[in-house]
Parts: structure tokens; C-alpha cells; sequence
């Protein structure tokens, strides 16, 4: 698998896009998705909570266990992917695009995100 | 998303607790399952395949055509001798003595307490062997216990865990893809039986069992018999959509189909009656059996005084229960759950749970699980929650 380079990484395996208009977007990666396996259920952050940079917002439940799911920025929900809420099975099918969790209006940044190829060495060692 | 979120996944799947041994055992078909791309987990000290792709998929394919599994982690115990029957009839719950040569029963061993060490398959393969199949978690307390109470019987008790792999086919597909790779008398097989035959060239004990609701066979072959066998299962079933499964589907068939696994519903503290499975201990047999007194007066304790009823769940929501959160009504605690997975088939959560007897009734009222805080309600209903169409 592959991370793409246009992404940011957390160390906790979600990405971060790119903000447009102070928006970035947020999910988990292939790699999560595939530890994970089929995720069933998906609680998001509320539109218009505000969430912070590796606190808990939300879950996703697979077949086996349950996982909390971390920001890994600071600021203002200001959309979820209802898409995802209907049909988790899109966060396996398809993690850095259709399968996006939440947006996210970013107040803060915090200094250790990964680019691509450092999260893929962590995830190899 | 957090590292240990994932370490505790990895590690998430039924009974898990450490071997003795630290050193990890791996099956014959071991290469097998990595050049498949197969995720692997820790499973009673092997490393077994979790899931090949997506474990609803593999799921669905059991229900609905075929899957293969590799089972070579059960324990396989052979007992041999003129006293075999009557060592087998002490040492375990069931009559074990009136299973036909050929046939196979599903039975227990328990404790002198009437705790029960381990659920069993035991087939008769003749007059005067028997081959036990322990779960892998309790191969050796088997063999011990076993072991322990063959004194004085005419009997050896022989570890044969490292004689087999154990190859499984199940789905309503499973009978057509065998019949092609084998001259067996399939259609004579029933189910819980047992023959030797040749499968794909190579010898095999083919069994009609499994642990996943539907028809399908278990073939226990030499493992250096396993990759062959392996691979002429899934070209024989390469038209009719068999796929290779892991212990995950295996775990939401079972409990679907209302099937305990040990550590969840089955451990030392419960006895069979406890568990509802009251009916494996034959008070009737002839002689002496280990537990005998205990299991009688837990007979009829569970008649006076019903103890916790092992019921199902149906989630009205989707969080999903899992084993050890608690049941609730009325803001009492009055269960436990020992299995919950997100059911594939009937598409919402379900568990298995000991309930208070006043609460166990299908259709009870106000019945929660607390997930994590909060209780999310649930119907009660009987077991199991999936029976197929015969």
C-alpha cells in the first residue's frame, strides 16, 4: 500500500490534507483501515464541535474490537462524511478518499505531524 | 486512531490467554497464508490467519457458497486400547461408549467440581480408538486430564496434536466441491460422522462437522499432506466461489449460529448445566464419571433455582457489544456479555449474554447493554440467531 504524498500523517494513523480556505480534510489510513478490518460503525465529531490535536472525537467499530478515533489538529468541525455514517465499509474501500471522516476548520497544528514517507517508515519499523 | 488501539486488535480475537510456551507455532500451511496475503493473529500461542480480505465477505461466502479454513491449531488427542470406551465414559460427560464406530459426538470434560475444562469432538474411529479434538487453548489441560485419569484403565492416551493439519470446507457448496476430489461416500456421510477415505490422492479422516452453521467437512490430513490438499480444495472450488477464510469469520459464524466458545461461554467456574448445555451429561451411562456428584446436584440446583440464562441479543442500534460489558434493565446490572460481534447476516450487532432468569424470557422488556457508558437497548431472544434451510 501506499501513502500519498499530498497528505500529512499523524502517528496515531489518521491523514490530514491540505487546507483550502483553513479546511483540511481528515481520515484514517489504508494502513488502520487493514489492521481494523471491515468497519461497521463510525461515531464522528458534531458539526460545529470543536475538536483538539490528539484528543478523542469519535470511534470506529470493526468486526473485532473498538478504536477510538483522534484529531490529529485543533479546530472547528465543519462538515463529517454522512456517506461514511451510512456505509462504513467505505473507510476499507476506499480510506484517502470516498471513505474521509471529518473537516476541519484548523486553529492549530501541532509540530510532529509525518509526511508521507516518514509515516510509512514508522508503520515499517 | 491509536497505537495500542491497534496493538489490542491484533490481539482481540476469543480466548487469547498466553501459552506457557512463548514460542509461536505455526501450521503446515503457514507459507500458504502469507503468499495469500492473509493478516495473521496470535491465537492459543499460533499464528493462524485472521482474514484473508474482508472477513464479511468471507462470511457471506461460507453462507452462501464456500470457504476454507485451516484449523490445524485444534488439538487432536487419539485414544487407543481394549478400555478405550470405558476410559472415555470416566473422564468425559457424555456416553462415549454408545457412539457407533464411525460417528462422532460433541461432549465435555469437566472438573471433579462439575467446571468444565474444555468442549469436545470425540469420533469414534474404532471399536477401540477414539481421537479426541481439544480447542487449541486447552489442548494440554485435555491431554493431562486425560492422561491423569487413564490410571488403571487398559488405555493409552497418545498427543497427536503434531500428527494432523486440519482442513475445514464449509457451505452449502461444500458437498459439490468434495464430491470432485474425492471417491468417498459423501451422501452416506452424516452429519457428526466420520470416514477415512482419500481426498485429492492423499488420505484423509473426512468428518461432516464444523463450527459454522452450515453443512461442510472437516478432513484431518498429515500435514506434510496439507499444502496439496489445500490447494486442490480451492481449484475444485474455483467456479462455485470458494474462498479462503479466517478465525474471524469463523468467530460471527459460530456465534450466529449460537455456538459457545470456550473462555466466553464455556470456563471452569460454569458447569454444562449453567450454560444451558445440560443435556452432553449422561447420568444414565454406566460407571463412575469425573464430576458426577457436582453435576447432579448442579442439575438440579438449575431446576429449583435457574441460574443465569445464556440468551441472545439483537442491537436495536449499531454499537457493537463485546464480551465482558454488562446487561442492564432498570439500571440494575443483571448480565454479562461473552461474545458480541456486528452480525453480517441478520445486519445489526448481536452478543451472547448470562442474564438473571427474570430476564432472560425472548421479548423481555427494557433490556440494555452498557456500551462504554452508555445503554444502548437490545431485544432478547432465543438461540441461535441463524439456523439454516435444510
Amino acid at each position: 500500500m501506499s501513502n500519498p504524498h499530498h497528505l500529512r500523517y499523524s502517528k496515531e494513523h489518521e491523514w490530514l490534507s491540505a487546507a483550502e480556505d483553513g479546511v483540511s480534510t481528515v481520515g484514517i489510513t489504508e494502513f488502520a483501515a487493514n489492521a481494523l478490518g471491515d468497519v461497521v460503525y463510525a461515531q464522528l465529531p458534531d458539526v460545529g464541535s470543536t475538536v483538539a490535536a490528539g484528543e478523542t472525537c469519535g470511534e470506529l467499530e470493526s468486526t473485532k474490537s473498538v478504536s477510538d478515533l483522534y484529531s490529529p489538529v485543533t479546530g472547528e468541525i465543519t462538515e463529517i462524511n454522512e456517506d461514511v455514517v451510512n456505509d462504513p465499509s467505505l473507510v476499507n474501500s476506499a480510506p484517502f478518499e470516498g471513505g474521509w471522516l471529518f473537516k476541519v476548520r484548523v486553529t492549530e497544528e501541532p509540530a510532529d505531524l509525518l509526511s508521507a514517507d516518514e509515516y510509512t517508515a514508522q508503520n515499517a519499523g | 486512531m491509536g497505537r495500542n488501539d491497534l496493538a489490542r486488535h491484533a490481539f482481540a480475537l476469543g480466548d487469547d490467554r498466553p501459552m506457557s510456551s512463548t514460542e509461536i507455532r505455526r501450521t503446515a500451511l503457514d507459507a500458504l497464508h502469507r503468499s495469500l496475503g492473509a493478516t495473521m493473529t496470535d491465537f492459543a500461542g499460533w499464528d493462524m490467519p485472521l482474514r484473508y480480505g474482508s472477513e464479511r465477505d468471507e462470511h457471506v461466502a461460507v453462507r452462501t457458497k464456500a470457504g476454507l479454513f485451516d484449523l490445524s491449531h485444534m488439538g487432536e488427542i487419539t485414544v487407543t486400547g481394549p478400555q478405550a470406551a470405558a476410559l472415555l465414559n470416566f473422564a468425559l460427560v457424555g456416553n462415549i461408549a454408545s457412539v457407533g464406530v464411525g460417528r462422532a459426538r460433541y461432549t465435555m470434560i469437566c472438573q471433579a467440581d462439575g467446571g468444565i475444562l474444555d468442549d469436545l469432538i470425540v469420533y469414534r474411529l474404532a471399536e477401540t480408538e477414539y481421537m479426541v479434538v481439544a480447542n487449541a487453548s486447552n489442548a494440554q489441560v485435555v491431554l493431562d486430564a486425560l492422561t491423569e485419569r487413564a490410571a488403571g484403565f487398559d488405555a493409552e492416551v497418545r498427543d497427536d496434536r503434531d500428527a494432523y493439519a486440519l482442513i475445514a470446507v464449509q457451505g452449502p457448496e461444500s458437498p459439490g466441491i468434495l464430491k470432485s476430489v474425492t471417491d468417498a461416500d459423501l451422501d452416506g456421510l452424516k452429519y457428526y460422522a466420520g470416514l477415512p477415505g482419500t481426498v485429492a490422492g492423499v488420505p484423509a479422516l473426512i468428518a461432516r462437522t464444523g463450527y459454522t452453521g452450515e453443512d461442510g467437512f472437516e478432513l484431518f490430513v498429515k500435514p506434510e499432506h496439507a499444502v496439496e490438499l489445500w490447494q486442490a480444495l480451492t481449484e475444485a472450488g474455483e467456479g462455485v466461489g470458494l474462498v479462503p477464510c479466517g478465525l474471524s469469520c469463523r468467530d460471527t459464524l459460530r456465534l450466529e449460529a449460537g455456538m459457545p466458545l470456550y473462555g466466553h461461554e464455556l470456563t471452569t467456574s460454569l458447569t454444562p448445566f449453567d450454560a444451558g448445555l445440560g443435556r452432553v451429561v449422561k447420568f444414565e451411562k454406566e460407571g463412575d464419571f469425573v464430576g458426577r456428584e457436582a453435576l447432579a446436584a448442579a442439575a438440579a440446583k438449575a431446576q429449583e433455582n435457574p441460574p443465569r440464562v445464556l440468551v441472545g441479543l439483537i442491537a436495536e442500534g449499531r454499537r457493537v457489544p463485546r464480551s465482558g460489558y454488562t446487561v442492564v434493565a432498570g439500571g440494575e446490572v443483571i448480565g454479562e456479555v461473552t461474545s458480541g460481534a456486528p452480525s453480517p447476516t441478520l445486519g445489526k450487532p448481536i452478543a451472547m449474554a448470562y442474564v438473571d432468569a427474570a430476564h432472560a424470557a425472548p421479548g423481555t422488556e427494557g433490556v440494555g447493554v452498557d456500551i462504554r457508558g452508555s445503554h444502548e437497548p437490545y431485544e432478547v431472544v432465543a438461540l441461535p440467531f441463524y439456523k439454516r434451510q435444510k
